[in-house]
């Protein structure tokens, strides 16, 4: 949740001898901190309780972006599975939710873990790929996961492997973590695991991996010959992205009691690729935009009363704008503006 | 000391490399040869971006052969290409740390201090890699390099595109690199009067085919090396 962050600038030990340096990088992270507070104190007051609903699942899509983005702005991968793997992770979820006491943050945990896992296995031969035929396989993972979802259901509370009621039973839904029964609390609940996560790979951005991902993104030779496992790297990213992607659906899984296929369709993984794109890919404050596109700008619509596909096309000419004029999404453009209007105080306080 | 012994390297039909045999003792070694010689392939065989079709290559005892590219780097081989490979994104100090955080034995290693005020640059640390001129890259690419615990640098036309002074200021850091860091060091270059102040000794190759190998002053005397590759004009020169 931090603005234009610059990978892996100096270790830490390297900043400590530099306090300037310091502080500089700090100011990304105390922007995102005053954001996030800023966000649990006043969305719950003002929202009602179809808004809330939409901020939530806005919250969450952020998480499922913040991992996609990783992976393309850092590391130069394409990945069209992310909302599959949203899905493995509200499988899990659900099938552990149902079936035990477990307390909701271990479901959290053990959702993000058993994702990345399932990330690695789809991964390992992927990784043999680059570019377009990388993205390809992914969206061919992307299908495979679809025909499974629709073909065996998610668990809705029965025994048995699959977690499946037979007959007449009723339907059980996924329980809220005790503390977040309440929509509100549930928002805050889903924004502090956000910032986690996002916390989480901020670390990585900043130090070994980062370096190692920005240096890949430039040049697989480069990469290698300063001694990066590059294809270790690249699977590290793909587990990072798809440990978020596992959070994301358990805390979606929560949030609605339960899941469909269609949800976390392939098309889905495509949507989540063009807003990651139009939020922008190179920073967290981009993927949090990503989130309030996929998820505000439907709910928007549905208040004017206009169809939710018209968001589909905006998307599309979204994306060619984004594309042809701001590489850096609207996160870019924000910064830039943000640059220019700094520099236009500067100017009148000068002449003043 | 590196042992190269019967290195093939086929591109299909062709063999950029043709039962190579040479052997680097020590300090800094100039490769020289027309283009198309096969000097960046055998840089290539020797970083593991090209696996020959027969041949050993041992360095200090290690069969280098058997490492993947990333291991080799980190057993200490180390390379710059012809074209600029500083990452643009990351800071001066970032590169240099990019090399070093896949050092073995890194509180021992070269630091990021140490070659970036060898090179000289050490006011850019913070500098980002891509506001970096010419020189600059050329540099911070030997710094890299030589971070962490070089046993082998290999240098490919690390002064393609300097001018001449810049040239004879890289060439004279490059002669120091042995002494200071105790690597053996490999040169690429086209700029014969970089490699015959810098290097003592110096292999050429043609073709595929190593024509001579020995001191700088002999090998560019050679009567069969001027005639492959600096023409017979300046022999009588």
């Amino acid at each position: 949740m931090s603005a234009g962050v610059e990978p892996g600038a100096l270790a830490p030990r390297a900043l400590l001898a530099r306090p300037r340096a310091l502080a500089a990088s700090l100011r990304a992270e105390l922007f995102a901190g005053v954001f996030c507070l800023l966000v649990l104190l006043v969305i719950p007051p003002i929202a009602n309780a179809f808004w809330l609903k939409a901020c939530i699942a806005a919250v969450i899509a952020a998480i499922s972006a913040g991992g996609g983005g990783l992976l393309y702005g850092r590391v130069g991968m394409v990945s069209l599975c992310q909302m599959s793997l949203v899905g493995v992770g509200g499988w899990i979820c659900l099938r552990l939710g149902l079936g035990t006491s477990l307390p909701f943050p271990v479901l959290l945990v053990i959702s993000g873990a058993v994702t990345a896992l399932v990330g690695v296995f789809v991964g390992i031969p992927a990784l043999r790929m680059t570019g377009l035929y990388f993205a390809l396989v992914t969206l061919m993972a992307a299908g495979a996961f679809e025909v499974v979802f629709q073909t065996t259901g998610f668990p809705n509370g029965g025994a048995g492997p699959l977690g499946l009621i037979s007959g007449f039973q009723a339907r059980a839904t996924m329980r809220r973590p005790a503390m977040a029964h309440s929509d509100a609390a549930f928002f805050r609940y889903a924004v502090v695991v956000a910032a986690i996560v996002f916390l989480l790979a901020l670390l990585h951005l900043r130090t070994r991996p980062g370096r190692a991902w920005t240096a890949i993104r430039q040049s697989e030779a480069a990469a290698l010959s300063c001694g990066v496992n590059v294809t270790l790297y690249r699977l590290w990213a793909f587990a990072l992205a798809s440990f978020g992607s596992g959070i994301a659906g358990a805390l979606y899984v929560a949030s609605v009691g339960s899941l469909d296929w269609g949800t976390v369709s392939a098309r889905q993984s495509i949507v989540l690729f063009a807003a990651i794109l139009m939020g922008g890919a190179y920073s967290l404050l981009g993927a949090v935009l990503a989130g309030a596109l996929l998820e505000l700008m439907p709910a928007l619509f549905d208040t004017l009363n206009l169809s939710g596909n018209v968001v589909l096309i905006l998307f599309g000419i979204g994306i060619v704008q984004v594309l042809a004029t701001a590489p850096a999404g609207m996160a870019g453009q924000m910064k830039d503006g943000a640059m220019a209007l700094r520099a236009l105080a500067l100017r009148k306080a000068a002449r003043a | 000391m590196l042992e190269v012994d019967a290195v093939t390297v086929r591109f299909g039909g062709v063999r950029p490399l043709n039962a190579v045999a040479l052997s680097f003792d020590r300090g800094t070694w100039g490769l020289i040869g027309p283009n198309g010689a096969g000097k960046t392939t055998f840089f290539n065989v020797l970083s593991g971006f090209v696996t020959p079709v027969s041949g050993t290559v041992s360095c200090f005892g290690d069969d280098l052969l058997a490492m993947s590219a990333h291991r080799r780097a980190r057993w200490g081989m180390r390379r710059t290409f012809q074209q600029d490979q500083v990452i643009g994104e990351l800071s001066v100090a970032g590169n240099i740390e990019l090399a070093l955080d896949h050092t073995r034995g890194r509180a021992s290693a070269h630091g990021v201090e140490e070659v970036l005020d060898f090179v000289g640059l050490a006011e850019l640390a913070r500098t980002p890699g891509a506001k970096l001129n010419a020189m600059e890259r050329r540099l911070i690419e030997l710094a890299r390099a030589l971070a962490g615990s070089p046993r082998l640098v290999l240098l490919d036309e690390p002064a393609a595109g300097l001018s001449d002074s810049e040239s004879v200021e890289l060439g004279r850091l490059v002669a120091q690199v042995p002494e200071r860091f105790g690597a053996l060091v490999i040169l690429i270059d086209h700029d014969m009067e970089l490699v015959a102040s810098t290097c003592e000794q110096t292999a050429v190759l043609d073709f595929g085919n190593v024509i001579a190998s020995g001191r700088t002053g002999d090998v560019l005397r050679d009567p069969q090396v001027m005639q492959a590759y600096l023409g017979t004009e300046e022999a009588a020169a």
